[in-house]
């Protein structure tokens, strides 16, 4: 147990740990959180992915279910896990250099990782200007700008992709196309819908405040005189934002990066309304397997596989604390 | 006065290596810098001296181009500065809370002016460029250190290396010991200075501390409100300010305010009229002050003795009110006549010889020479 620094002769007596300090259980809290609302449910679809398809409700078979026959429970409980569903995705894996090979969950596992790093690639790009606009301005339109940022979210999401279907509709009735038409720059409708341009719009559009946020956060407390000391120093604007803003925002790029594409790499709605899903997500496979196919343990599987793929990455980064070590907390 | 670094060679005939002409800032509606202009020397230590918002940093921060004046021109060495940008100017600025790269090594810190270099210099050149800062600095063992890692006077002194690293025509300080304790700053004064000799580069030093600015630059120019008022040595600030607030701002003085006639100074609120130097009288008629420094009062319980001479003196009688004793000397503060005037006076410890020094409510007469007052006109 922590408490602060190596105390002096005579040690305090042990307190029952009910009567710990205020301080304990505060820096218990961000544990219990993990343990209650990652953990816990992580451990119940490491379960069902263990378990057995069945035509029941729910529709699988606990690994720790006992044969009905056998009467009284005993304890421990037999343990008989079934990973069937994980060979078929090991399967898949082994079908990889097989030409022709289905691969429906590869696929939908490369469609989703590409398109949350497009997303998160782009949302850099955008997001980088905006929040450093915003982080450089007066300290009362700094606030405006942040509201405006955050603003989308008072409308529901699933509302404001549907306007986008709105705007780009491939009809003439397409907001955008009506426009164009009007002017005279087109003079058919364009198709703007169900391509992955519009998808790619929708997500950059969806996302794009989870990046700003913590990039803002970071930027706005970087010391300009820094930048100043840099330009004094012959450095060029451009040799200057590679060797000291980069650098020092670092932690506010991995922090932004990771609030996208985790939850990117989720995302099927915004590519099945407005890609027209064509293309298949690995969410979506989830979704399906859940529901219409009836098939828990496999789609637990891949949300554990999913799980496990994205959060080792992002372990070893930590672990490693990325580049610009020292760097949040800058200044003298 | 504390001890001050020895002037620069100064030849008349040179001109000046920096010449700032009539160049003003303004920021929105206040005039930060209104209408300086200016010359500095070569290898000369130059100290602005003001208090703070006065327009100093704003003035220095022109220089290297940080910031683009409203009007006016600076030229250093013979070349007009107006259109080069801050990473070409010859000049580099050390910042008032140092600007370290905190994410860059103490060697970092250093070479990074030197990569920005074109044509480039090679790793060695860089590398041996950066241990001779380092080495000049004193921080050799600390290359490897990132800023945070160490203390206020080292990180002072990386800071120093990084601007000197790319030998600028010109080294700007702002405010360079304001961050450092009282205690290691008197004695970092003299060292910077004579580090400065050694490199032998033009500097501009930024200051509020009129101390510090005495004891290093060789000249001084003192601002008020965005406005130079005076440049001149330390002594000539300090013995012929031109004007009450360079008067006030640079050490004590006392301050008599009144009308020019006959030679006389009259309606102050001195018991009687005040005795002038005949040398440059204003107009009679004219409104002045008189400003005469405490130590060149002279206390004594009897009445002045005429000197020799035709030099004139000013006497009143007054009540001691309070004294600070200071060691060497001690500040009287009196109380004119039976007037709410009140006057100070430095005396030596030794004035007094055998006789006890006055008591507070004691009455003794203070008196200057005429030419020990200086006549101000604003
Ligand atoms: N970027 C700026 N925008 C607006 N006003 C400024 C800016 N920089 C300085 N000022 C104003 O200019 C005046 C002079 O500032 P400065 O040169 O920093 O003073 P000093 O260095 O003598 O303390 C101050 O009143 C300050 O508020
Ligand atoms: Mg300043």
């Amino acid at each position: 147990m922590s408490s602060g620094p190596a105390a002096p002769v005579p040690a305090p007596p042990r307190r029952p740990f009910f009567l710990l300090r205020g301080r304990f259980w505060v820096a218990s809290l961000p544990w219990a959180w993990l343990l209650l609302f990652f953990l816990l449910p992580f451990v119940l679809i490491v379960n069902v992915s263990l378990s057995t398809p069945d035509l029941a409700v729910p529709p699988y078979v606990s690994p720790f279910s006992q044969p009905q026959a056998e009467g009284r429970p005993v304890f421990p409980p037999a343990f008989n896990p079934d990973l069937g569903s994980y060979r078929r995705l090991g399967d898949e894996v082994a079908d990889l250099a097989r030409p022709g090979a289905e691969l429906q969950y590869l696929r939908a596992f490369g469609n989703s990782l590409l398109l949350a790093a497009l997303t998160t690639l782009c949302c850099l790009l955008v997001g980088y200007p905006f929040a450093w606009h915003i982080a450089r301005s007066a300290e009362g339109t700094r606030n405006t700008l942040l509201m405006l940022v955050m603003l989308p979210f008072w409308t529901s999401f699933l509302l404001r992709v549907y306007a986008w279907m709105g705007l780009l509709d491939s009809s003439e009735s397409g907001l955008i196309n009506q426009a164009l038409l009007a002017l005279g720059l087109i003079d058919a409708p364009l198709q703007l819908l169900y391509n992955s341009g519009a998808v790619l719009i929708g997500m950059v559009y969806s996302y794009l405040p989870f990046m700003v946020l913590p990039l803002y956060a970071n930027l706005v407390k970087l010391d300009m005189r820094l930048l100043e000391a840099a330009r004094d120093l012959g450095a060029r604007p451009w040799t200057a934002f590679v060797s000291i803003t980069l650098p020092l925002s670092w932690r506010g790029i991995v922090a932004g990066s990771m609030m996208v594409f985790i939850p990117a790499v989720g995302e099927f709605v915004i590519p099945d309304l407005l890609g027209g899903g064509g293309v298949l997500m690995i969410g979506r496979r989830i979704w399906d397997d859940f529901g219409p196919n009836q098939d828990w343990p496999m789609a637990a599987a891949v949300a554990v596989v999913m799980v496990l793929l994205l959060i080792v990455p992002i372990m070893v980064f930590h672990r490693h604390g990325g580049r610009g070590d020292g760097a949040g907390e800058a200044g003298p | 006065m504390s001890a001050r670094a020895d002037s620069a060679p100064h030849f008349p005939a040179e001109p000046d290596y920096l010449r700032i002409e009539g160049i003003s800032k303004r920021f929105d509606d206040a005039l930060a810098v209104d209408n300086v202009t200016l010359g500095v020397r070569r290898r000369e230590i130059f100290a602005l001296l003001g208090s703070s918002g006065c327009g100093k940093s704003t003035l220095l921060r022109m220089i290297a181009g940080l910031e683009r004046p409203t009007a006016g021109r600076i030229v250093l060495d013979g070349e007009d500065l107006a259109e080069v940008p801050a990473f070409r100017r010859p000049t580099n600025m050390m910042f008032q809370s140092y600007a370290l790269f905190p994410h860059m090594s103490v060697a970092g810190n250093v070479a990074f002016g030197l990569r920005q270099e074109r044509p480039r210099l090679t790793r060695e050149q860089i590398d041996a460029r950066v241990a001779e800062m380092l080495e000049l600095v004193q921080l050799q063992r600390y290359a490897a250190r990132k800023p945070h890692e160490l203390s206020g006077g080292q990180q002072q002194r990386v800071a120093l290396a990084r601007s000197l690293a790319k030998e600028p025509k010109l080294l700007l300080l702002d405010e360079p010991l304001a961050a450092l304790d009282k205690k290691i700053r008197q004695h970092t004064q003299l060292e910077l200075v004579s580090l400065i000799r050694r490199v032998g580069v033009t500097c501009i030093l930024v200051t509020h501390d009129q101390e510090e600015a005495m004891t290093m630059a060789s000249r001084i120019g003192v601002m008020s409100e965005g406005v130079l008022l005076q440049v001149g040595t330390p002594d000539e600030i300090y013995e012929h300010p031109s004007c009450r607030f360079t008067a006030e701002f640079i050490g004590e003085t006392n301050l008599f305010h009144g009308r020019l006639e006959d030679g006389r100074l009259n309606g102050s609120d001195f018991p009687a009229p005040l005795a002038i130097a005949a040398e440059a009288m204003p107009a009679p008629g004219t409104e002045v002050w008189l400003s005469v420094r405490p130590e060149r009062v002279v206390l004594g319980r009897q009445p002045p003795a005429a000197v020799n001479g035709n030099v004139s003196i000013n006497a009143a009688q007054g009540e001691v009110d309070e004294i600070a004793y200071l060691g060497s000397h001690s500040v009287y503060h009196l109380r004119l006549g039976g007037g709410g005037r009140r006057m100070i006076a430095s005396v030596p410890s030794a004035h007094w010889g055998e006789a006890s020094a006055p008591a507070r409510g004691e009455r003794v007469w203070a008196w200057w020479l005429a030419p020990d007052g200086v006549v101000l006109t604003r």
